[in-house]
């Protein structure tokens, strides 16, 4: 993987996950990729999830025993490397994700946003995209 | 600061990707300079007329007329999709540039990001 960054100077990298975990490969490819990043020596300033990419998000996913946990090892990267793990809001209300905030703006009975996850706007994808070198999408 | 060049791919209503792309791009354009380049079947977003009265699907088709109170620098398609599709640019809601691959790969080029959609 470090082969495809052949670069002097570390770099700043954006990340977009637009494929829901079991559905579609994009996610954990986002998340094996997010790891190379850090592992050559690169940062991460945000990684966004758009369209169904939000399903990451969701708590209350309970996969087989012998199926990756695609969600809480996203949790997990998010929080033990303190990297922002943006889910979409208007993605996100489409598709049942919810806070606790917005779940009591909407008068519904649960909230299940996963730890290390927060619920933003589309500009902080446009801020993270401006803001790095690379801006990468999986799941388009 | 960094422009962001979207390429829209898919077709309008099959799934919500061309609309999460039209609000993305909008929300971009307020930030940023951004252009836009239609490719493949997402030349089909372009067309003026739709109705999805009947389908129960929102028609934010007629958000493309926004894009340039928006100040979304070029507006563009891809000119061998648009020949093989059967479209003319006369059959869209807005003006575009048709462009080659010489052009569309310069188009990438100025710009500082891609996201696709």
């Amino acid at each position: 993987m470090s082969g495809l960054f052949c670069v002097c100077q570390p770099m700043k990298f954006a990340i977009v996950v637009h494929g829901a975990p079991y559905s579609s490969e994009a996610c954990l490819s986002a998340l094996m990729f997010a790891k190379a990043v850090l592992a050559s020596g690169h940062s991460i300033n945000r990684v966004f999830f758009y369209h169904d990419g939000v399903y990451t998000a969701n708590s209350l996913i309970a996969p087989p025993q012998d199926e990756t946990a695609v969600s809480e090892q996203w949790q997990e990267f998010g929080i033990s490397h303190h990297i922002e793990l943006i889910a979409c809001i208007a993605s996100c209300l489409r598709r049942g994700i919810l806070d606790e905030t917005e779940a009591d703006r909407y008068g519904k009975s649960g909230s299940n946003l996963a730890p290390g996850f927060t619920i933003s706007g589309l500009g902080q994808l446009i801020d993270a995209s401006i803001n790095a070198d690379r801006v990468v999408t999986f799941g388009v | 600061m960094s422009s962001i060049l979207y390429v829209f791919s898919r077709p309008p209503h099959g799934s919500i990707n061309a609309q999460e792309g039209l609000d993305t791009l909008l929300m971009g354009s307020a930030f940023t300079t951004c252009s836009v380049l239609f490719v493949g079947d997402g030349l089909m977003q372009l067309i003026e007329g739709q109705s999805t009265d009947e389908m129960g699907t929102k028609n934010f088709s007629l958000g493309f007329g926004a894009l340039k109170d928006y100040g979304v620098t070029r507006i563009a398609c891809s000119k061998p999709d648009l020949v093989a599709s059967g479209l003319t640019k006369g059959d869209f809601v807005i003006e575009v540039e048709s462009l080659d691959a010489e052009g569309m790969q310069a188009l990438i080029r100025t710009h500082d990001k891609v996201l696709n959609f």
